[in-house]
């Protein structure tokens, strides 16, 4: 059975294609549209994956939705019925949108299918999945379990904010929900535009603005904003958000409350919103480690698995690990709303269609995320001789020999090999590379080639095998999705020198001997790298390793601020010629910033919005 | 037309048939908007609606 996954039409719109319950191919339309959390209706992405699964359009025998919109509809009434006559401003605004578009979304789905070329037949019976279902089946269906407990924490699907599913062989059953408006997505969303980030996709800088701070906002967001009962249930106290009635996501109370320090995008960080980001990244792990302790005690089950956007939150994953509450657990990569298209058709297969699924304790079923589009050396060297470039195509091994000689040297490269990732991290296939132990590649990466905010952390690739010699409680996570501490033996940080700094002089104290991936708190954002799932990465490092006897590389997404991750090997030329990247390797071509001349260059810093 | 029938068909499942008129008011008062304003704005909060 071939069936096509699709979400759109509120951010991250993605599709997919799963064949007899094994996944083909899945894309972010925004990484071909090169429009960052792009919402469109995802035909471009449709059209790469059946090429990809080498499916034509006649062979599609279902079509599955991620969501249910009119589910979405009653509770949009039934958000302006309870809070009338409040919510009139953002009524008239929201109201047109729904009347032009959301409401008809089914017709305009039929109508984007048709003129792909799908037939009435095929439309006839398109399923719509339901959110959370979507994010469960995404977290359950390709991991390696055979029964796990499952945990979906977003925003806001249709009403459900957090679910907790028990999955056991093809089916998943619902045990516990929270209904909106009270969701931890959207009281961490609230801190993000309050510190001046731009909601769904400022969180992750949140998250790394928090090591900088203190938690001193704690208590008062406890006694004020939330109350979160011993099994981790939570209640907002809505007096102090905006977002059920109005267009902002705070009110006045919320800034009082705070002391009136609202950030404007762009404007200085204070260290007054480095603590409030300590303080509710706190706040949610606790409220996540209760959930999770309550689930264990009740269903005793060794086995977890996250999705929804706040598993993302890879700091409070690496407290789950920590807390040691579960023997496994398995996060899915997309775990936003992209990943919803892939969970929708894994839904409709297992669930619905109860058919039977394979588990290999060994491995997942996301073939590391590695689900996109790929090019041969044919298309890369036409691209290259159409941008006029120098370049030098080298047999793998003295690639790898010239890469980490280049590494070595400090260089920056652009690596660009194999099948692009699905998902909001670059593993390894659309990655910028660096030199993990040089002490200004940090800087040099955020400000001089991402374009983006000194303060934010950077993660390391290390070779699987290896992790454990550096970090205490994570071993294996392919998808940068935990959060670990160097050991105390790499730790070279003058600890007085550390408590006496504040703020953004934590950035320039040199902390291990691997300053580019650690954070101010001795974190790390690991991506484990393993010979089965990504062989020409792991040799990579494997090499440098040999080299320098450090087994870990500077891994970062190969775009800029605002860009959505390179696909192509034309995006992956023009981000080398804007930016200030040294080498860019695609497949087995090199080429060297110093043989491209300055009028090749391109200006690249605004060229897209900023995030 | 088809998106009435089929609302009133979920509305009819989920046993709430008192959102039908507000559905139809709120259709009616929604028409009214989107003919005077032009052009659909989404809110810039997270897209909640």
């Amino acid at each position: 059975m071939n069936i096509l996954g699709i979400s759109s039409f509120y951010h991250d719109s993605a599709a997919c294609i799963v064949v007899d319950g094994e996944i083909i191919s899945a894309i972010q339309e925004e990484r071909l549209t090169r429009i960052k959390h792009d919402s469109q209706f995802p035909a471009k992405a449709i059209v790469e994956c059946l090429k990809i699964a080498g499916l034509n359009i006649s062979q599609i025998d279902k079509i599955v939705f991620f969501e249910k919109p009119f589910l979405k509809f009653e509770r949009l009434l039934e958000t302006y019925l309870a809070f009338a006559p409040l919510g009139i401003r953002s009524f008239i605004k929201s109201m047109p949108v729904w009347l032009e578009e959301k409401l008809f979304q089914k017709k305009s789905i039929k109508a984007e299918l048709t003129q792909l070329g799908f037939t009435s037949d095929q439309l006839q019976e398109l399923y719509f999945s339901d959110h959370h279902l979507s994010h469960a089946a995404s977290a359950f269906y390709p991991s390696p379990f055979e029964e796990s407990l499952v945990l979906t924490i977003d925003g806001v699907g249709e009403w459900s904010t957090t679910s907790v599913y028990v999955g056991k062989g093809h089916k998943l059953e619902l045990k516990k929900k929270i209904h909106f408006p009270h969701s931890l997505g959207l009281i961490y969303s609230a801190f993000t535009a309050y510190c001046g980030f731009r909601v769904n996709s400022g969180e992750y800088k949140l998250m790394g603005l928090a090591p900088y701070g203190r938690p001193l906002y704690a208590d008062l967001i406890k006694e004020h904003l939330i109350d979160i009962k011993e099994d981790g249930s939570f209640k907002l106290n809505m007096d102090y958000f905006n977002y059920c009635t109005g267009l902002t996501m705070t009110n006045r109370k919320f800034d009082k409350l705070f002391g009136g320090h609202f950030r404007f995008p762009e404007q200085e960080i204070a260290q007054v919103h480095m603590d409030l980001a300590a303080s509710i990244q706190v706040v949610i792990e606790e409220v996540i480690l209760k959930i999770c302790k309550d689930l264990k005690e009740t269903f005793s089950i060794e086995n977890l698995c996250l999705a929804g956007g706040v598993a993302l939150n890879c700091v409070a994953n690496g407290k789950i690990k920590k807390s040691q509450m579960f023997k496994n657990i398995w996060i899915q990569p997309a775990a936003g709303d992209s990943g919803g298209a892939l969970g929708a058709a894994l839904a409709y297969y297992y669930h619905d269609q109860e058919k039977a699924r394979i588990v290999s304790s060994e491995e997942d079923r996301m073939k590391g995320s590695y689900l996109g589009s790929h090019y041969t050396d044919n298309e890369i060297e036409s691209e290259l001789k159409r941008h006029h470039l120098s370049f030098e195509k080298a047999d793998d091994e003295k690639l790898f020999d010239l890469a980490t000689d280049m590494l070595i040297e400090g260089k920056s490269i652009g690596w660009f090999q194999g099948r692009m990732e699905f998902g909001p991290r670059a593993l390894g296939n659309r990655s910028i590379i660096a030199d993990a132990r040089n002490p200004e590649m940090q800087k040099k990466l955020n400000l001089q080639i991402k374009f983006r905010e000194s303060f934010r952390p950077f993660a390391p690739s290390i070779l699987e095998e290896k992790c454990s010699e550096f970090f205490s409680n994570v071993e294996k996570s392919p998808y940068m999705l935990l959060v670990d501490h160097f050991k105390e033996k790499y730790i070279i940080a003058d600890m007085g020198e550390l408590q006496n700094a504040k703020g953004m002089e934590l950035l320039n104290i040199p902390k291990t001997a691997f300053p580019a991936v650690t954070h101010v708190d001795f974190s790390a954002r690991i991506q484990t790298v393993s010979k089965m799932t990504n062989p020409i990465y792991h040799k990579l490092i494997e090499v440098f390793y040999k080299k320098t006897n450090c087994p870990m590389l500077v891994n970062t997404s190969f775009n800029v601020r605002g860009e959505p991750i390179v696909s192509s090997p034309h995006d992956a030329i023009n981000c080398f010629l804007g930016t200030e990247l040294d080498v860019l390797i695609l497949n087995n071509y090199i080429v060297h910033k110093k043989s491209v001349s300055a009028s090749q260059l391109i200006n690249y810093k605004n060229k897209f919005n900023l995030d | 037309m088809e998106t009435l029938l089929e609302f009133w068909v979920f509305l009819k499942k989920r046993k709430k048939y008192w959102l039908f008129p507000l559905f139809l008011s709120l259709i009616f008062l929604g028409l009214i908007i989107t003919l005077s304003k032009g052009s659909a704005v989404a809110p810039f909060i997270y897209t909640i609606f």
